[in-house]
């Protein structure tokens, strides 16, 4: 059984425009102690879905799903208390700013310690223990003096190596991290990715990372989710996502990679993702997709099967050239 | 942090000499003088207002009369009140608790009330709750001081009759010597029965009279402040450890919302010690601002010179405690 398991995750905020579906029929398994990588532009929904499991959602956003479990427990049912004893403890996540997602009136010693105090039976003295141990592993040096310290006192590299040895307190089962280097200089960029590696593979624990960097998909995660404008749009294991990517928005996606494009110009991808108001009326993506048929634009596109990558499109690639449904079922 | 104490002191030097001349200057160009003020319509021989003038000095010229006046202040001399011949510091001292004592209730009520008032309307905003508190926030601020006391005088005090009318206390019934001039004090050490109840009792109504402007502005203050910071990335981080709700917003917010509050607070205690004039003519508190507006009208001029200097001293120390609190809660200067 995985330990977290989602199925159709829709999150609809209200906003003074209307409803907006920010994540539309999300799936995800994450296995204990499997990284999976989560990818898509900036308003895909990586963020929105992962808060919603974390149930961090302001209260405008309306969550629904036809599964949300956590370690056997339906998130959607738990009262807001339980739900409390679990996230924190067993489910942690690291953000995107550690700069401002530390308290900045408290110590760093103040806020690890605090979620210990909330969650596990220790002592006083052995939670001021724990949290050197914690600062040492996340390669803090000096950690009783760290402690003590202010987030303003610290570099943007150094509050990220606080947040996660802060998401590592309790031992948590699973960790979401929400594209924790993009704050960062690219010097720091790597050695704070390195460190949540290394500290993965070390302790065991789950990882959804989430990000929009091809080449850290490529060179850590076990399995990658594709998201576009809210929708899953493919997800596969990561080589073969590599090798063969099915949804043509992926397929697009590779071929800006630096170390992919062969001619002199990069090539990208035209237009944007569409907005609260300019929603296509078939798929998504059709609007920008090479591929795109009249069926395209006006019906939504079905599901495929595992053999495709569950890509979300009519008709998916193979080996780079589209596949009618038909034959390809 | 000595040499900031020190920098904020030597600041405040010309603010005083600013503060010397316009109450000099402005209480002068109040027509009349305190010889006329006293004589009022019965008149007096020329003769004789010039003797009595010349006794108070008062027919030096101005220029004369302001160095004096600045010679004395420098030498911890306020002058002697023209009315009652007793020193100004010696009267001010002894009428300032009563006026302290009426501002720190007014605060105490105005914070316990505006800061969980204006945490609520945050946290639950766009709700009935956050609107009415707003509402009545806006209502407060509104009001007229004297309007807004008289209205409590006529309903709980005389139609419920629940509050005495007026003064610091039930003199008729108790009677003790003054130790600390906090009547709440006082009447617990004069060991006598119900005299503190007494006390508490005199005091409820001017706290809320006082209190209601300052409370308006805290409760709003804390609101906008609170919306602002439950926004903020290490709010959603404190809800991510699990903590309860009280905890991420009554530690994690509210700790960086207090800090323009205390601003807020701060300026507001000033105007509470040098705006309890209204409250506390109406309700014949014997207070600083009630022996201020006595004096104006008595011409009484080192009073008033006196009274203004001491009352404005008081308010820039208390905005220097205010810095230095501001600088305690807000660990960014602290170490800036």
């Amino acid at each position: 059984m995985p330990l977290l398991s989602i199925r159709n995750l829709s999150v609809t905020f209200s906003t003074a425009r209307g409803p907006f579906r920010a994540v539309d029929g999300v799936d995800l398994d994450v296995e204990a102690g499997e990284l999976v990588a989560i990818v898509g532009e900036s308003g895909s929904g990586k963020s929105v879905a992962m808060l919603a499991v974390m149930g961090l959602l302001p209260w405008t956003a309306k969550v629904s799903a036809d599964r949300l479990e956590f370690d056997g427990r339906d998130l959607l049912t738990l009262s807001p208390r339980e739900r409390r004893r679990i996230v924190g403890r067993d489910l942690a996540m690291i953000f995107q700013e550690p700069m401002s997602s530390l308290n900045p009136c408290f110590t760093v010693g103040f806020q690890i310690r605090e979620a210990m105090a909330a969650h596990l039976d220790l002592s006083r003295a052995q939670r001021q223990a724990r949290a050197v141990e914690l600062l040492e592993l996340v390669g803090i040096p000096e950690p009783e003096r760290r402690l003590k310290a202010f987030p303003h006192q610290l570099s943007g590299g150094m509050s990220q190596r606080v947040m996660i040895a802060m998401a590592l307190a309790c031992k948590p089962k699973l960790i979401i991290a929400d594209e924790p280097t993009t704050a960062l200089d690219v010097t720091i960029q790597a050695q704070i990715l390195d460190l949540l590696l290394r500290l993965q593979r070390e302790s065991g624990v789950g990882l959804v990372l989430i990000t929009h960097d091809m080449g850290v998909v490529a060179e850590t995660s076990q399995r990658v989710c594709v998201q576009y404008a809210g929708q899953q749009i493919e997800m596969q294991p990561t080589r073969g996502l590599f090798r063969d990517p099915h949804h043509p928005y992926t397929a697009a996606l590779l071929a800006a990679l630096p170390e992919r494009a062969s001619g002199r110009l990069l090539p990208s991808i035209p237009g944007v993702v569409p907005g609260l108001a300019d929603r296509p009326r078939g798929c998504l993506f059709s609007p920008r997709c090479r591929f795109a048929t009249d069926t395209c634009r006006n019906v939504p596109p079905p599901r495929a099967g595992a053999e495709l990558g569950f890509a979300l499109c009519h008709t998916p690639l193979v080996d780079g050239v589209p596949q009618r449904r038909e034959m390809a079922a | 942090m000595l040499k900031l104490i020190f920098r904020r002191v030597a600041l405040t030097l010309p603010t005083f000499v600013a503060l010397m001349f316009v109450t000099f200057v402005a209480v002068r160009m109040v027509p009349g003088d305190p010889i006329e003020a006293r004589t009022g319509e019965r008149g007096i021989a020329p003769e004789r207002l010039a003797a009595l003038r010349h006794d108070l000095g008062l027919d030096q010229p101005v220029w004369k009369q302001f160095l004096d006046y600045a010679y004395g202040l420098l030498h911890g001399d306020f002058g002697v009140s023209i009315v009652t011949k007793t020193p100004v510091l010696h009267e001010f001292l002894i009428l300032f608790p009563a006026t302290l004592e009426l501002a720190l209730c007014a605060l105490v009520f105005a914070i316990v009330l505006g800061i969980p008032a204006g945490v609520l309307a945050a946290v639950k905003r766009g709700s009935v709750l956050d609107h009415s508190v707003m509402t009545v926030a806006l209502a407060g601020y509104s009001m007229p001081i004297f309007w807004w006391g008289l209205l409590l005088i006529m309903f709980v005090s005389e139609y419920l009759g629940l509050t005495p009318v007026s003064g610091r206390m039930d003199l008729i019934n108790y009677y003790f010597e003054p130790v600390t001039g906090f009547m709440l004090i006082d009447s617990l050490l004069s060991g006598q029965e119900g005299a503190f109840g007494a006390a508490v009792a005199h005091l409820i109504l001017p706290s809320i009279v006082l209190g209601t402007i300052p409370l308006a502005v805290i409760a709003r203050m804390t609101r906008s402040s609170m919306l602002e910071v439950l926004g903020e990335d290490y709010v959603r981080t404190a809800r991510a450890k699990g903590l309860s709700p009280l905890r991420v917003v009554g530690l994690h917010a509210l700790r960086n919302a207090l800090i323009p509050v205390v601003t807020v607070v701060g300026l507001q205690t000033g105007t509470l010690l040098a705006g309890a004039v209204l409250t506390e003519t109406i309700f014949a508190w014997p207070g600083v601002g009630k022996w201020l507006i006595e004096s104006i009208s008595r011409r009484d001029y080192p009073a008033l010179q006196g009274g203004i200097m001491l009352i404005s001293a008081i308010v820039i120390l208390v905005n220097l405690i205010v810095d230095m609190l501001y600088v305690a809660i807000n660990p960014r200067i602290r170490h800036g």
